[in-house]
């Protein structure tokens, strides 16, 4: 190989990673003010952090407290890095790891609409209900349907509607709260 | 207690409010209102630099030099956009700053105006916070909490942008009690638990190998923080390194200390961090300047992290007894714990120890080959070092970045915190002339030194103007080797050397530049001649630019190549560099 083309050496150290990552949904208590999003997006971004989902809307309207549920996939060292660099953020107030405290219900909502008509439309329909999914929209060619749940249960009714004449699909992402009486 | 004001004199007055008495900054369309009522006051000295990058710098040395918050005015768009170089200095290196960006009207922003920028998306992710200032009512709350969020908890920059209709409507002006000014949401830990700190204390009353590892989180933590781990030190008597953000913290002539770590650490201290059974990490982030291998580092010791933000704990290298805290409460917890449990120190126990330090230090790592015919750049620093003992004023040094900084580190020695100013974390060439002029406002009657190489120096020579303007007589000490000499050096060592783009061709004349700006300019090249002239250079009262010629391919050694532990670092008397890293430390990207 010509010598100016060799791999050459570098300032920095780096090691191979080992640990296998896993799925973790966060809860994050926020000061709702202008740019906090794009606060803890950035974060994410700038420190090389993966976002599976991120869903975020004022809750305490009189406090001006939002929630951010961030579902995301890292090694176990980096979600607690992930969980401390957020809490370094000033307006954040808290950072729960459901996953790891482990008593919380998940849940999302999807809008689907569907296409068909005869026989698919009449299955369709039974695929629906099954799945406790509402029409709130109807032609006499389209469906659009309202399902919640947990996000496997949602992608298995996508995956059902898809030869049936599945056109588009709209998702909130994943809201998440502990169990129990106690708030976070 | 309220007062009718306009937006621009509550900056002012919020200034004056916090006991602030320079700050740094340049002018410009959008902050001229600020402009405008610093005119008719003489509260707060402001020196008007030549660039805002200079302004950043200048500001950093200030804090650094004083504990106090560092501060910076600069205009809107490409004022703000100057600055952020030195933002993400002080970030990296938790300097405490607050930059007041101006801003274009409100009803403007996101129309593309004139020196508009989006100054706040810019700098989110190089200030520990940032705010944009939508009305007046908001101004005194968030100018008096960007204080308290620079200067508490982890020190960093905050950057407070106020748009220049803000600046002209009038409000009502009030200091906030500190208790309702503070975000519900920051809420930094000062104190150590005290059940991970008496676990610290038994790890260091059974060590047999210890080490104090210690960083600039001693010297952010106050004066108090370095009495203290002096105090400690002398309790135990165990060894005390420290990281090139830590030196000063304690005291170089005491015959615990190890000098610096890391990559051109000497050999004592990096074998001390290896062969350690316990190290006492204190406001050290286990850089990777510091570590090199990870999977290599200090592979048997216990270790102990006490750092005030919680993040660093563990980011990357897992610790055994982690400690959130401000380091000079912790260090206060230690000793009084220590002193609970014994009154001697452990000298019997950590003999060997101290035995294996004594052969190690004997190889005399700093050591280089002096010369009669030409400048060793490490000679040159020792000689200064030596002419600055004999001064009766007080020294502080500043410092580029490169091979000069790291023979600043090793061969000019302190013994008191907040007087080491240098650019660790960012390492940004450029630093030190600014710093200087900034250490020498705050300390009018020190000898202020900046310490530099001819690269690095003419990122900010326009400050040299600054210097002038302001009579500050700093003095720049520039070990010219013609070269950007640790770029030089690692293309030696990894890179064939092949020398792309790292020599300076067309340097000016530094002593004609320095009569061009109105202060002094000497040249030296002499080894014989260079007491001599260091003394001309002390004598002069106005800056100095001070050209010291110095031998052209000097490496920065002892070093610790890529891909190698601490126990394989280079000395001194190693021959042919380009032989020494592995054809796999030269893969590692």
């Amino acid at each position: 190989m010509n010598a100016h083309l060799q791999p050459t050496g570098s300032a920095y150290f780096l090691t191979q990673e080992t640990q296998q990552t896993e799925r973790h949904t966060l809860s994050v208590l926020v000061d709702n003010e202008p740019g906090i999003l794009a606060r803890v997006v950035g974060l994410f971004s700038a420190r090389g952090y993966n976002i599976e989902s991120l869903t975020v809307s004022e809750t305490e309207h009189g406090r001006r407290l939002s929630r951010i549920t961030v579902v995301v996939v890292a090694t176990p060292k980096v979600l607690v890095q992930i969980k401390l660099q957020l809490e370094r953020l000033v307006p954040v107030h808290r950072v729960h790891d459901l996953t790891a405290e482990g008593n919380y219900v998940e849940r999302e909502l999807a809008l689907i609409k569907v296409q068909g008509t005869g026989e698919h439309r009449a299955e369709t329909l039974r695929l629906a209900e099954a799945f406790r999914a509402h029409i709130i929209d109807a032609t006499v060619e389209s469906f659009v349907f309202e399902v919640t749940g947990k996000p496997d249960k949602i992608d298995s009714f996508i995956a059902l509607m898809s030869p049936l004449g599945l056109v588009e699909v709209v998702r909130t992402g994943l809201a998440a709260i502990g169990r129990g009486p106690v708030g976070m | 207690m309220a007062e009718k004001m306009t937006g621009a004199e509550m900056v002012i007055q919020a200034l004056a409010d916090q006991g602030v008495e320079h700050i740094f900054g340049y002018p410009g369309g959008a902050a001229l209102p600020i402009y405008d009522a610093m005119f008719q006051q003489d509260v707060v000295q402001h020196i008007l630099v030549r660039h805002e990058q200079g302004a950043t710098h200048m500001a950093e040395g200030y804090a650094r030099s004083t504990g106090k918050p560092g501060v910076v005015l600069v205009t809107s768009g490409p004022g703000a956009t100057n600055a952020v170089t030195g933002l993400t200095d002080a970030l990296l290196d938790s300097i405490p700053l607050i930059c007041i960006t101006a801003q274009v009207p409100t009803t403007l922003i996101g129309s593309d105006a004139f020196q508009e920028c989006d100054t706040v998306g810019i700098t989110r992710s190089c200030t520990k916070h940032n705010y944009l200032v939508k009305s007046v009512q908001d101004l005194p709350r968030i100018l008096h909490e960007a204080f308290l969020i620079a200067t508490t908890g982890r020190p960093g920059p905050v950057v407070v942008d106020i748009p220049k209709d803000v600046q002209f409507a009038v409000g009502e002006y009030y200091r906030p009690e500190i208790e309702s000014l503070r975000h519900q949401s920051y809420r930094p830990q000062v104190d150590g638990d005290l059940k991970a700190i008496e676990a610290a204390v038994d790890l260091m009353l059974k060590a047999e190998r210890p080490v104090f590892y210690t960083g600039g989180g001693v010297i952010n933590s106050g004066p108090e923080a370095s009495e203290n781990l002096r105090e400690l030190a002398e309790l135990t008597g165990f060894p005390v390194t420290s990281t090139l953000m830590g030196l000063g913290s304690f005291p170089a002539s005491n015959p615990q200390w190890l000098g610096m770590l890391g990559m051109h650490g000497t050999y004592e201290a990096n074998l001390a961090m290896h062969d350690c059974d316990v190290m006492i990490n204190i406001g050290a982030r286990f850089d990777d300047r510091i570590t090199g291998r990870i999977d290599a580092f200090s592979p048997n010791s216990r270790k102990i992290h006490v750092d005030i933000d919680p993040s660093s704990i563990n980011k990357v290298v897992q610790v055994h007894v982690p400690i959130v805290g401000d380091c000079n409460r912790v260090l206060e917890e230690m000793i009084r714990i220590w002193r609970s449990k014994t009154n001697q120190p452990r000298t019997e126990a950590i003999a060997p120890w101290w035995a294996e330090i004594a052969k190690w230090r004997a190889v005399g790592s700093l050591n280089f080959k002096n010369s009669d015919t030409v400048i060793k750049p490490q000679w040159a620093i020792q000689r200064l070092y030596e002419a600055t003992k004999k001064q009766s004023k007080e020294v502080y040094i500043t410092t580029e970045v490169g091979q000069h900084q790291m023979w600043a580190a090793q061969h000019f020695h302190f013994d008191k915190p907040n007087h080491w100013m240098t650019s660790g974390g960012l390492g940004t060439m450029g630093y030190g002339l600014p710093a200087a002029v900034g250490v020498q406002v705050a300390h009018p009657d020190a000898l202020v030194i900046d310490i530099a190489g001819e690269a690095s120096v003419q990122m900010t020579m326009q400050e040299m103007s600054t210097a002038v303007q302001y009579r500050l007589p700093i003095k720049i000490f520039i070990l010219n080797n013609e070269r950007m000499g640790m770029v030089r050096q690692w293309q030696d060592l990894l890179h064939g050397s092949r020398y792309a783009h790292s020599y300076s061709e067309s340097l000016p004349d530094f002593v004609k530049l320095a009569e061009a700006y109105g202060g002094k300019g000497i040249r030296c090249e002499n080894p014989a001649e260079l007491d001599a002239a260091i003394a001309e250079m002390l004598d002069y009262d106005g800056p100095v630019l001070f050209d010291v010629i110095v031998e052209k391919d000097e490496n920065c050694l002892p070093m610790i190549p890529s891909g190698k532990p601490h126990n394989e670092i280079i000395l001194p008397d190693t021959a042919n560099l380009g032989s020494i890293i592995d054809e796999k430390g030269r893969q590692l990207v």
